[in-house]
């Protein structure tokens, strides 16, 4: 194990260049799928004719299918019907649309949770079904979503590691470079990667947690 | 669709969907029985056994699997043991699958009445007989939905393994895909083949689900 090797100034500054990839699709794909996701969901609660069966649908197709899958199929699959994804715009499209489908089930069953005579309250009181949605069930069920939102951004962040299979070059595709150097960095940057993704990650679960304390 | 690329590979995408299988089936064993011993760990009335499994699960959880992966293909090889890819691959979606079964099982455990401890205890039972013929026994038939989510979550992230060569159908795959040149399609029946496996499961969770929701 050589420890001073393997955490090297140029070492370092390369993996620290993969992190920085990590953290902007992460941040770029938590935001989108959290907007589509909050849509879709939406409208999967109020089973609106039509277009919530078809979200089922999608919904369904999509959580059941591997992400790596779907990344790989957004970098090489779409060329072919005329559709070019670069490395990032790839990983992206395919995280957002997996992570979507995740966020969409728990948008939908955080809205369901809020008790059903909040809504006769509300629209007893005379407010419309989209006023009930928009000031009743949405605040409340949101409140409720904090926790696994945040555990599913979680998974979000670990898993732009599986763009290592279209070579994006994040924080995994990095380490492996580098442990390719030579067998006695292996564990040192093992070790050293695995502290980073704890990191970040440990800082969002205590984000989450203040969060739900503050608001309940 | 161009269903002879399905007809004149079918033996390799078989070989592929058998690792997948094979693979997914013995980290579900691993998972299980690693996970439900983390998870008497972390309620175990011994403080150290309770630090050592919450630091367990709290490290795997916010790691990546293909870093989980990564330890126990590049680690072994590093000190002179090397392991294949499936094997690797199998270990390392065992071990981290276990880190969420823990959690699942102990909210299961957590989830029965203090009294039949309690009851178990002066009725003279040690720790470890309530454990194992009173507590447990009630407890798997509310982790079993959950148990199903993590299982359906092995099938598709034992895609993983084809990053480290683990013969599984996302392997065969990329041999279909470099003789046929036609990745849409090729990656299309793929995900068939996982939706065979994924889509009757999350059928079954569910029903199991309403059936628990019924009777409590």
């Amino acid at each position: 194990m050589d420890f001073a090797g393997a955490y090297s100034a140029e070492n370092l500054s390369f993996l620290a260049e993969g992190l920085v990839v990590t953290l902007i699709v992460a941040g770029a794909s938590i935001v989108l799928s959290f907007l589509i996701g909050c849509v879709v969901g939406i409208i999967r609660y109020t089973q609106l004719p039509v277009l919530s069966p078809i979200l089922l649908a999608g919904v369904e197709l999509i959580r059941n299918l591997p992400l790596l899958l779907i990344i790989f199929f957004m970098r090489f699959a779409l060329p072919e019907i005329g559709i070019n994804l670069g490395l990032v715009a790839a990983t992206v499209t395919g995280l957002t649309i997996f992570e979507a489908a995740m966020i969409a089930e728990i948008v939908r069953g955080g809205l369901a949770s809020i008790e059903k005579g909040q809504i006769e309250a509300a629209r007893s009181s005379g407010l419309g079904s989209l006023q009930t949605l928009w000031h009743i069930v949405l605040p409340q069920g949101l409140r409720r979503m904090v926790p696994p939102l945040v555990s599913q951004f979680i998974s979000l962040l670990k898993d732009t590691s599986l763009a290592v299979v279209i070579s994006l070059p994040e924080l995994m595709h990095h380490a492996g470079i580098v442990i390719g150097h030579g067998y006695t960095y292996t564990i040192p940057i093992l070790l050293l990667v695995a502290l980073i993704y704890f990191s970040v990650n440990f800082v969002l679960s205590v984000i989450s947690r203040r969060l739900e304390t503050r608001h309940v | 669709m161009d269903f002879t690329i399905l007809t004149d590979y079918f033996d390799v995408y078989l070989e592929g969907f058998r690792g997948t299988v094979l693979s997914s089936l013995l980290a579900l064993v691993g998972s299980f029985l690693l996970g439900a011993l983390i998870a008497v760990f972390r309620i175990a009335p011994v403080r150290v056994l309770r630090w050592f499994g919450t630091g367990y699960v709290e490290f795997i959880r916010n790691i990546p699997l293909l870093l989980v992966v990564y330890i126990f293909y590049y680690g072994p090889s590093a000190l002179g043991l090397p392991l294949d890819g499936f094997t690797a691959g199998t270990i390392g979606l065992a071990v981290y699958t276990s880190s969420f079964i823990a959690e699942a099982i102990r909210a299961g455990i957590l989830a029965i009445p203090k009294g039949q401890t309690e009851a178990a205890r002066s009725s003279g039972l040690s720790y470890a007989q309530t454990m194992l013929h009173i507590i447990l026994p009630q407890a798997i038939k509310l982790v079993i939905p959950p148990l199903g989510n993590q299982f359906i979550n092995l099938i598709k992230n034992s895609s993983v393994l084809t990053i480290v060569a683990g013969l599984d159908l996302m392997y065969f795959a990329d041999i279909v895909n470099t003789e046929t040149y036609r990745t849409f399609d090729t990656y299309l029946f793929v995900a068939l083949f996982y939706l065979v496996l994924t889509l009757p499961l999350s059928y079954g969770v569910r029903v199991w689900e309403r059936r628990l929701e019924r009777r409590y």
